[in-house]
């Protein structure tokens, strides 16, 4: 191997440097290892294309000047709220584009610039460096121990035992108020999960979430989607502070023609085609109100779970394993429409203790 | 020899298609004069009487143009469903946004440029709004949104209707190969209609549900996001971290693999 390595040293790019072995082939013409032949480029050759290539890069950067100088112009002179039409763009703020692009112009020709002067005009030889062996010298190792000895003895931290035991038992007490500040999570929920307002007092009345009134049977047409929620659900927020309450009794009302529907979840638990489900995908919990009226179907925009909202809220589509939990809905004496009591079941996606 | 009497006869008959073509524009514009007279005659009918005679052409086109899928008697059929009680603003909206009548068998009708002309999506109403009551086509008063809230249309509609249509009105998937309408192209009438018959897969917004003062505010809503800049640059469609990735992942990191190999490269 040693025969075919051509000694070229670099021009002197100090002592470590080793002569360049470029890619040598064994007797039947395998590439073995190393770099191409040296290539001189047009510049190192031509003084002409040097020149050129100098104008070049002191051009961009020139461009780049002047970019930033338009900036601050475009800055002063574009009016802030005006919208302009770029093809590709849309209706942009002729302000922020301006800007924007000058000044992102700007730097990209720094950059492109600088790239193209170490490519076309700084030296071209190829170097290697060998790495250093990783194992000091035995000298070098023996004088770190020697450090170190002198520096345990030093500090006394083996001969002051009452400093050092008092020290370890500050370090080891440090964990301790970070593990009580773990306190603020909150205690256990307990059956909160198990439980929506809906189960705060029976035959709790409906409010229609867009419009803010009580749902009456007769406000739905065949076919309708009304968001809704519990009367008063506005006022337990208030007195929670949180918006914990609405998470979970947030509903969907939809009517369809009484004889679509093939099954409740309970005995009659529509009330003349009004079925009330909740509004909390089973899977992960995202809300859904993608209802498909003409097939009853419910999609969760998330990971495409359906429902079928006249099938008892079955899961007939997508990752969700357990039916949407339905509602049992009534008329009061006033002709409101209201929901009998909670849910059976706990509203929402799984959690550890649901079984 | 054998050409020579015809083309005797084509030259003796010259006259005659002139003559053809010359009666033709006559009958065309007496026809006209004549469907003027009547049309203003029609007019100057009592409205019922109008309405009858609207719903008895409406009849007309419907036979001709709608009853080869929805029925004879709009009772429906295997390819179309009933159109009894539907109501004229069910007609106005899906003719008159040229999803009826479809081109072709489909899970969906998509919106295309209409076949009939207004005249005659009023007369298909009329004709299918005699056959049993529904949601009339709103007036002008209706569908007025100069006064309406804006920013309390947008509530509404991202609590109803920005799950399937998108928050910027883009439109969206649905099941089984359907997608919510992008509503860039809708016009306040068309939105009005839309949520008061539930056209395909959409479900009823009846006023009881959501009161005409709200779909005023939702229509403003959507008259805004018809024409709203995007002052921070492409919107790439708003349809959220979908493009926005599908941008970074080509675009962006191309053109950083493109400068890598460019500054990795040797000049020459």
């Amino acid at each position: 191997m040693s025969d075919t390595t051509h000694g070229d040293t670099g021009h002197g790019h100090g002592h470590e440097v080793e002569p360049i072995t470029y890619t040598q082939s064994d007797e039947r013409g395998r590439i073995l290892l190393g770099l191409d032949e040296h290539r001189s480029r047009r510049t190192d050759t031509s003084q002409r294309a040097a020149k050129r290539a100098e104008r070049q890069i002191a051009g961009m950067f020139t461009f780049a000047a002047i970019c930033f100088v338009a900036a601050i112009a475009a800055y002063l002179l574009v009016p802030k709220h005006d919208i302009v039409w770029v093809p590709v763009l849309g209706n942009v703020s002729a302000s922020n584009l301006s800007l924007g692009g000058l000044i992102g112009l700007g730097t990209l020709l720094i950059g492109v610039g600088a790239i193209q002067w170490a490519r076309a005009l700084m030296p071209d030889e190829e170097v290697i460096q060998e790495r250093h062996e990783l194992r000091g010298s035995d000298e070098a190792r023996e004088d770190t121990i020697e450090q170190f000895r002198r520096g345990a003895q030093e500090s006394g931290f083996m001969s002051r035992p009452i400093i050092r035991r008092s020290l370890l038992g500050a370090m080891a007490l440090f964990p301790l108020p970070i593990a009580f500040l773990l306190g603020d999570l909150g205690t256990a929920p307990d059956d909160k999960l198990r439980h929506t307002a809906w189960g705060n007092k029976p035959r709790t009345r409906i409010l229609n979430q867009g419009s803010g009134q009580m749902v009456r049977p007769e406000d739905l047409a065949v076919g309708g989607l009304i968001n809704a929620i519990p009367v008063g659900l506005t006022e337990l927020e208030e007195q929670e502070g949180s918006q914990n309450a609405r998470a979970k009794a947030a509903i969907i009302l939809v009517r369809m023609n009484p004889d679509e529907i093939k099954s409740t979840q309970g005995p009659n638990w529509d009330y003349e085609g009004i079925v009330a489900y909740s509004k909390i995908c089973t899977h992960v919990g995202c809300p859904i109100s993608l209802y498909q009226q003409r097939t009853h179907s419910l999609l969760c925009p998330c990971h495409q779970s359906t429902f079928d909202l006249s099938d008892s809220g079955r899961a007939v589509f997508g990752p969700a394993a357990r039916h949407m939990p339905q509602l049992q809905l009534d008329v009061d004496s006033e002709g409101y429409l209201v929901a009998v009591g909670d849910f059976a079941e706990p509203v929402g996606p799984s959690f550890w203790e649901r079984g | 020899m054998k050409g020579k009497p015809a083309v005797n006869v084509s030259s003796s008959k010259r006259r005659r298609p002139m003559a053809a073509g010359v009666l033709l524009l006559l009958a065309l514009v007496s026809t006209g004069a004549a469907y003027a007279v009547t049309t203003s005659a029609l007019s100057a009918k009592s409205s019922s009487a109008a309405n009858a005679d609207n719903a008895r052409q409406g009849k007309l086109l419907f036979t001709e143009g709608c009853s080869s899928c929805h029925g004879l008697a709009a009772q429906g059929g295997s390819n179309g469903p009933s159109l009894v009680g539907v109501g004229a603003a069910a007609v106005d909206f899906q003719v008159g946004t040229g999803r009826m009548p479809m081109a072709a068998a489909g899970v969906q009708a998509r919106r295309k440029p209409p076949v009939y002309t207004q005249a005659e999506i009023d007369k298909l109403a009329a004709y299918v709004a005699s056959l049993g009551p529904g949601p009339s086509v709103p007036k002008a008063s209706q569908y007025d949104f100069s006064d309406a809230n804006v920013a309390a249309g947008g509530e509404i509609y991202r609590l109803n209707c920005s799950q399937c249509h998108n928050y910027a009105g883009k439109g969206g998937a649905l099941s089984d190969g359907k997608v919510a309408p992008q509503l860039m192209d809708a016009s306040p009438k068309q939105i009005y209609e839309a949520m008061i018959t539930g056209p395909q897969s959409m479900p009823v917004f009846s006023d009881r549900q959501i009161p005409a003062k709200n779909k005023q505010e939702i229509i403003a809503y959507i008259n805004y996001l018809q024409s709203a800049p995007d002052p921070g640059g492409s919107a790439l469609g708003r349809l959220g971290p979908v493009t926005e990735t599908v941008f970074l992942f080509t675009v962006a990191i191309g053109a950083l693999v493109a400068f890598a190999i460019w500054i990795g490269s040797k000049a020459r």
